[in-house]
């Protein structure tokens, strides 16, 4: 919404300039987008002149020479190169040093030879309005030397609001002059439809039927005027239309416009001579229905879009856009003024559904009260009858009537402490709501305050008043205390504890986190090389088809982020994602999603960075993605197992893992498929873990156990088994055959050797630790474990220990 | 040739040979040469037992200070080239100290939105607030219904909101979580609620998704001034503890009276910075709008009525606030985008 200060001025003119004006809206709930400066930058150089002479330029033919009076001692001399002028002419001339409205300025300049003392302008040099044909000759009256200013505004200041959904009334100059009253404490004049030189009560030549029902159409009135005179507005209109951006085009025209803007209720005239039938009828369109709109658009229609028609069909889309056939033209001498309220909903998707919104359609989807469109025809016939020359015909067709009656609302002192935390004085209260055109009387514990149609749909209920008795009384005074907590205390839960635990464990390690998209390609799944479809949710809007899909991994994001980072130059990858995937809904969800909460680690390149010491370190594999899973682990205190991979089609077939958590599958580990590395542009290895980290189990609070007191007795094995057993297994039978004395067991060394093994055998060693808590282990009693040991490999592996 | 003339050749002879060796291999030599068990003086202090008993005890003097002598200067000498060749060692093991250092493994990073988020919720944490998270896929009713928007509000639209159905959506912002929150516990209750949002836009201050943090307080008494303290102590504790707050009433569905908050520019004085300047950081106008907020609106509560949230008995304030915003305003990031490139080179600059 656009509001030129010198316009608003006309209602209240608070003593502030623009820019303090703006601020001061800002702290009361109005916001301002912006101010502009709309028109001349030097106004005091733009003065009237008297075309005094004018005479053919010698050099050139388009150009006259002319001798106008500014008013000062000396007449200028002025090169103009408009075919209209001519001597004996009012017209507004720019000094030299004047700044015009794009910014130039004005220099003494030499035309084909001559000096040009300045300028004589046209209206689109001013801004006033389109024309550009000659200068503009102004009505003679006015001295020379006048300035301009005084014969017709070329410089205000505008102030771009932007007005919230809840604030129709605010999308006229009227409405936002009561805020700017109410917001600074500056008078406000009486609304300009208080006078009205139309009536009410019936109305002869023209029947309105309502046919589309109250519900999509709650008030239509109509007015007539008689020995219309079509042609240019005044320049004072058009100068307000243009600070506003609308393009003057007629009187007719420009008065509806000029109407709307002031009282936020769009109007619509229709030439009285080109409506057929003398009758309009509201009513839904037919599916397929076609009008031609006044933008000479033919427009396909359905039944949920409301038309006016005439004898002949549509004249024009309720609410949203007149029709060609009914224009006002230059040659109508009868205007049919119409002014109705429309059901916002149906406007808002009409004018959408069409691409046509319009100063008028978002307005009407706002939804404006009723009463608007007696204050809309009250101003329009007044200028009907000034600017056109019109008579109105006695009576106004209202098909509707008014709105729902007044609600009177109780406003409590005690209640707009209790909320805010700050008093306001119930007679400020008053006179604020007074203000913005609520009225109120003393009601026992505070007001009785009854509110004004234009504000119905937005003042329901006592905290509305206190909205909005705060806002205007400011918030500046509020002070700053804390809740007076009855209980509560923050902390995170364990859950969200074992997240950061395990993103902080992964960034300590050297990875760094990023975040990717939770959108994902439908192409991902297959990329991942599953066989069928692998179930993503799909969005049925999406802003592209890449981010179609709901990720239902993290490994997708993080390839992409790991080829990107590749493709600009950086060499090893350690990379990490928190955060949610999204599967189909399971019992238990809260939301209509499965929501799990996973991390996902991928690394890519050498595990350290290449030196002059070491020129080839390790590549990242299986054995290192295992590692920072067993960091994680350890961190977190989560017991852990890998067990043989299960439907990870993307990981190497050889070098994939599930892992285990507490005995429950909580991920994969591995090493990439080469394939899947691939589609991402990797030749080399790449490993990853994918965990379900909201499926882990915080550990339980620990119970200390003595590792002090006494020593632990620590023996090597190497036990000769098949290559079939795994590490794993061995552990899992030593374990289990050495009892809970036995507090370690780790693989040091795997040795292959055909001669002395045999073919298809391998020796693993493991280093044992035995330790009681309550004694000091004798060597009887480790050996009686070990004997138990070689039992067990024996009999569950087919093992045998290896002398030393 | 007496035996004491013997020895003391004997030990003439070891005392040159000791000064004479040039390293510990040549000194080992030496002391084989005369005090090995094959050597000459041992041997005669072996035989003094076989010695006439008046010439034993000179015999056996003499070869055994000629021993512990010879000892004492081979075990003096062999300090001095073990000092000596201990220095040639290190002399050999000089290195050139210019070139690079091993390196340790490379300093991971949270990325800057975790970072920023975490540093939110510990201020709120702080303040007695819990941490809840709730379901990015929402459904239409938390999202937009429960929480008074108008059937016509302009972010239902398909063109704005990401839709799965009809009835479910990608959530627009953290604020289901308001509803849900209450219907699973009754007042009092302080939460905050980060987590991802969702809408359709993309440009340098827009991507389809985002994080924000929700905040909520319902109890009994809570006023629009609780706000302001609660916001005041936040700004303070991310912005820097001279900072302000100024509430902007402002229209959000949900709460009434609404506000946008502003804090007052970390970077200038009144839009001015030390140079005076023009702040880019606040466009010159001293205040930085970091969030919305306002005092529930009772129709909010009245969702949850059953639940104990009587809006005649309990009120609350809740605020909305964008982590990047945050985390662009204190780090002077100007590009949204980056936060979702993950470029390294950009992460790598938060520690
Ligand atoms: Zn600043």
């Amino acid at each position: 919404m656009r509001v030129p200060v010198q316009w608003l001025h006309e209602y209240c003119a608070p003593d502030l300039d623009a820019h303090a004006l703006a601020q001061r809206l800002a702290m009361t709930g109005t916001e301002v987008e912006r101010v502009e400066h709309h028109g001349v930058g030097t106004p005091e150089l733009f003065v009237v002149g008297h075309v005094l002479e004018r005479e053919r330029h010698p050099g050139a033919d388009r150009l006259s020479v002319c001798v106008v009076d500014v008013g000062a001692d000396e007449p200028a001399q002025i090169v103009c190169g408009a075919p209209n002028v001519a001597a004996g002419q009012t017209v507004a001339v720019a000094r030299p040093g004047a700044v015009m409205p794009d910014g130039t300025t004005l220099r003494t300049a030499k035309l084909r030879g001559l000096e040009s003392h300045g300028m004589i302008l046209s209206e689109r040099e001013l801004q006033l309005g389109e024309d550009h044909d000659g200068i503009m000759v102004i009505d003679a009256g006015p001295a020379a030397g006048t300035a301009l200013a005084e014969v017709v505004s070329i410089a205000t200041d505008v102030l771009v609001l932007e007005v919230t959904p809840n604030r129709p009334d605010c999308l006229g100059i009227y409405g936002v002059a009561r805020e700017v009253a109410a917001a600074t404490g500056a008078p406000l004049a009486p609304p300009p439809w208080l006078e009205d030189r139309g009536s009410l009560g019936a109305l002869s030549g023209l029947e309105v039927v309502n046919a589309a029902g109250e519900e999509l159409c709650p008030r239509f009135t109509v007015r007539i005027l008689d020995g219309v005179r079509v042609g240019p507005s005044p320049l004072w209109l058009k100068a307000r239309l243009m600070a506003c951006g609308q393009r003057p085009i007629s009187n007719v025209v420009d008065i509806t416009n000029y109407v709307m803007l002031l009282t936020g209720q769009p109007m619509h005239a229709f030439d009285g001579g080109r409506v057929a039938g003398g009758q309009l009828i509201v009513r839904r369109a037919r599916d397929r229905e076609q009008v031609q709109t006044l933008d000479g658009q033919t427009r396909a229609l359905d039944s949920d879009v409301v038309v006016i028609d005439d004898a002949q069909g549509p004249t024009s889309i309720a609410g949203v856009m007149g029709g060609a056939r009914s224009e006002v033209s230059a040659a109508t001498t009868t205007v049919i003024s119409e002014a109705a309220t429309w059901n916002g909903p149906n406007i808002h998707a009409t004018a959408l559904r069409l691409g046509l919104r319009s100063e008028a359609s978002s307005r009407f989807e706002k939804g404006l009260a009723p009463e608007q469109t007696l204050w809309g025809q009250a101003v329009a016939t007044g200028l009907f009858i000034e600017l056109c020359g019109a008579t109105v015909r006695p009576g106004t067709i209202d098909v509707g009537g008014v709105g729902p009656a007044p609600v009177t609302l109780h406003l409590r002192d005690a209640r707009i402490t209790g909320l805010l935390g700050m008093a306001i004085e119930r007679e400020r209260c008053r006179e604020l709501l007074e203000t913005i055109g609520f009225s109120a009387t003393e009601a026992g514990d505070g007001l009785d305050v009854t509110v004004p149609d234009f504000r119905r749909a937005d003042i329901t209920r006592e905290v509305d008043l206190i909205e909005e008795v705060a806002r205007l009384a400011g918030l500046e005074g509020l002070p700053a205390t804390l809740p007076a907590r009855h209980a509560a205390f923050g902390r995170l839960t364990p859950a969200q504890r074992l997240r950061r635990r395990a993103e902080d464990v992964l960034a300590g390690q050297g990875l760094r986190e990023v975040v990717g998209w939770s959108f994902a390609a439908p192409e991902l799944s297959e990329k991942l090389l599953f066989p069928g479809p692998d179930g993503a949710l799909a969005l049925a809007n999406p802003m592209s088809a890449e981010q179609s899909r709901l990720r239902t991994t993290l490994l997708g994001s993080l390839l992409d982020v790991a080829a990107l980072n590749r493709a600009r130059g950086a060499g090893a990858l350690g990379l990490f994602e928190s955060g949610a995937v999204y599967q189909p809904r399971q019992d238990g969800d809260p939301g209509p999603a499965h929501e799990p909460h996973h991390l996902g680690v991928l690394l890519a390149g050498p595990v350290r960075a290449a030196t002059w010491r070491e020129q080839h370190p390790r590549q990242h594999d299986f054995f290192a993605a295992k590692g920072v899973l067993s960091g994680l682990f350890d961190s977190l205190g989560i017991d852990w197992s890998l067990a043989p991979a299960d439907g990870a089609p993307f990981l190497h077939p050889g070098r994939a893992a599930t892992v285990l958590a507490g005995g429950m599958v909580a991920g994969w580990l591995g090493e990439l498929h080469p394939q899947v590395a691939g589609s991402w542009g990797f030749e080399e290895t790449l490993a990853a873990f994918e965990l379900e980290l909201s499926s882990l189990e915080p550990p339980p609070t620990r119970i200390f156990s003595d590792l002090v007191s006494f020593p632990e007795v620590r023996e090597d094995v190497a036990i000769v088994v098949a290559e079939r057993v795994s590490a794993g297994e061995l552990l899992q039978t030593i374990r289990r055959a050495a009892g809970p004395l036995l507090r370690s067991a780790e693989v040091f060394d795997v040795y292959r050797d055909e001669q002395r093994l045999g073919p298809g055998r391998k020796s693993v060693a493991v280093r044992l630790g035995y330790q009681a808590p309550d004694r000091t282990l004798t060597d009887a009693e480790v050996a009686q474990r070990r004997e138990a040991i070689i039992e067990a490999v024996d009999r569950e592996l087919g093992g045998r220990i290896r002398a030393a | 040739m007496s035996a004491e003339t013997r020895i003391t050749e004997l030990r003439t002879e070891g005392e040159a040979a000791v000064a004479a060796a040039q390293n510990t291999a040549a000194l080992e030599e030496v002391r084989v040469q005369f005090l090995g068990r094959r050597a000459e003086l041992p041997n005669l202090l072996r035989g003094v037992a076989e010695l006439p008993p008046e010439r034993r005890g000179a015999v056996g003097k003499a070869a055994n200070e000629a021993r512990r002598a010879l000892e004492a200067l081979i075990e003096a000498r062999a300090g001095q080239l073990a000092i000596s060749e201990r220095n040639a060692r290190l002399e050999q093991d000089r290195v050139d100290i210019t070139l690079p250092a091993d390196p340790l493994p490379a300093a991971g990073r949270l990325h800057l939105i975790t970072q920023t988020r975490r540093e939110i919720e510990d201020v709120f944490i702080g303040l007695g607030f819990n941490v809840a998270e709730g379901p990015e896929v929402e459904t239409v009713h938390y999202n937009f219904d429960a929480l008074n928007h108008d059937p016509l509000h302009p972010a239902r639209a398909w063109t704005d909101t990401f839709y799965l159905t009809p009835d479910v959506l990608l959530r627009t912002h953290t604020s289901p979580m308001q509803i849900r929150a209450m219907e699973r516990q009754p007042p009092p209750l302080y939460i905050i609620v980060p987590g991802r949002v969702y809408r359709r836009d993309s440009d340098v201050t827009h991507t389809p998704q985002f994080h924000q943090i929700e905040g909520l307080a319902v109890d009994e008494g809570i006023t629009l001034a609780d706000l302001k303290g609660t916001l005041l102590a936040f700004a303070r504790a991310i912005f820097g503890s001279e900072r302000e707050v100024r509430l902007r009433p402002h229209f959000f569905p949900f709460t009434e009276p609404s506000v946008e908050v502003d804090v007052s520019c970390f970077n200038c004085s009144g839009g001015l910075t030390a140079s005076a300047e023009r702040c880019g950081i606040c466009k010159g106008t001293g205040w930085l709008e970091i969030l919305g907020s306002g005092m529930v609106d009772p129709n909010v509560l009245l969702q949850v009525a059953g639940g104990g949230y009587d809006p005649e008995v309990v009120q609350g304030f809740a605020f909305g606030m964008g982590i990047e915003r945050i985390a662009m305003l204190k780090h002077g990031v100007s590009d949204l985008r980056l936060f979702y490139d993950n470029d390294l080179r950009f992460l790598e600059q938060f520690p």
